[in-house]
């Protein structure tokens, strides 16, 4: 029986580090699993992600659809030409490790589509989130950055990619 | 290679129903869990919830969510208990007929030293123009690792026969 579902990279941080990069990733899958369990060093901060195909991109290649809800209103947004991707929109990093982000990149070894991707950000203490998120390439994602902006992630936050086969 | 995503246990409710869905003695071996439910509930309306205790806890969860129903969107904050513990969504009896909701939660690092958070994604289904989606974000604050996961109908007292829910776990080396 082959396996569908695995794990490629995971990275637990020792010490406070501002970003953390999955690189050589392995086109041999159909879709890559994202899931990150994160603090940083000071309450409010956004959480981004950049992907590409041998660097990072940089440009304004990024955009999405925004649900998020925080305890009190519920709200939907539109961000486009971005430079990076938020993965966080009613939701912030906390200064303890207390949220966590899910994404989906689907389909993301094919050369002939852009990428889109789907977010699921979480933190109780904030709110949760939903994007369905655009990234205007056809090349293969094989790098993925996240960042929490100015801030750092702590010690212990920890990020772990997974790769879906289809066959 | 290690298999990744394993099938820990699952629970098909029987006829008479049950007050709730115990998980126990989950092993510490792996990263993440996942819960997958298809649930109905006893309660006389079109939809219920369900809320989830950790190693019999109670107590400590926060939760906000976000819902729509088909005409409105909306937010909620929970921060005591039982409200905190909604974690996941049910069809209630008054709903069509042979119809369950669907929740998965994912936890990530359950078996961490850190507090533990978790989302949901829930759908009920009811062929009305009332349903609702709801998608949560959950945190536990207990450093403890989580052993023994049990989900109870929120408002009414009984899952439904066939009602399911299974556990999964997914490590990541």
């Amino acid at each position: 029986m082959a396996l569908t579902y695995d794990s490629l990279a995971t990275t637990t941080l020792g010490s406070a580090t501002a970003s953390v990069t999955f690189s050589s990733i392995s086109g041999s899958y159909t879709d890559l699993v994202l899931i990150c369990n994160v603090g940083t060093t000071a309450n409010g901060n956004d959480l981004f992600v950049r992907i590409g195909n041998g660097t990072v991109d940089s440009g304004s290649n990024y955009s999405a659809t925004l649900l998020g809800g925080d305890g009190t209103s519920a709200a939907s947004a539109r961000q486009t030409n971005q430079s990076q991707q938020y993965l966080n929109y009613k939701t912030n990093t906390s200064s303890s490790i207390s949220g966590n982000a899910i994404v989906h990149f689907n389909n993301y070894s094919n050369t002939t589509t852009n990428k889109t991707f789907l977010v699921r950000g979480n933190n109780a203490n904030y709110g949760t989130d939903a994007f369905a998120c655009l990234w205007r390439s056809t090349s293969a994602i094989n790098i993925i950055t996240i960042t929490a902006g100015t801030s750092t992630f702590l010690s212990g936050s920890t990020f772990a990619l997974y790769g879906i086969k289809a066959a | 290679m290690a298999i990744t995503y394993v099938a820990i246990a699952t629970t098909t409710v029987g006829a008479g129903g049950a007050a709730s869905i115990d998980f126990t003695s989950i092993p510490a071996t792996y990263t993440d869990l996942i819960l997958k439910t298809s649930i109905r509930t006893n309660q006389s309306a079109p939809d219920d919830y369900f809320k989830i205790t950790l190693n019999g806890s109670s107590s400590n969860f926060t939760t906000r969510v976000i819902d729509g129903n088909g005409s409105t969107a909306a937010s909620y904050s929970y921060t005591t208990s039982p409200g905190s513990q909604i974690a996941g969504q049910a069809n209630g009896n008054t709903s069509t007929a042979s119809t369950f909701a669907n929740s998965e939660l994912y936890i990530t690092n359950y078996a961490g030293s850190n507090n533990k958070s978790f989302s949901h994604d829930g759908v009920t289904e009811n062929n009305a123009t009332y349903a609702l989606a709801e998608l949560g974000a959950h945190l536990w604050s207990n450093v403890a690792a989580i052993t023994s996961i049990s989900i109870a109908p929120y408002y009414g007292t009984s899952f439904s026969q066939y009602s399911t829910a299974t556990l999964y776990g997914i490590k990541n080396s």
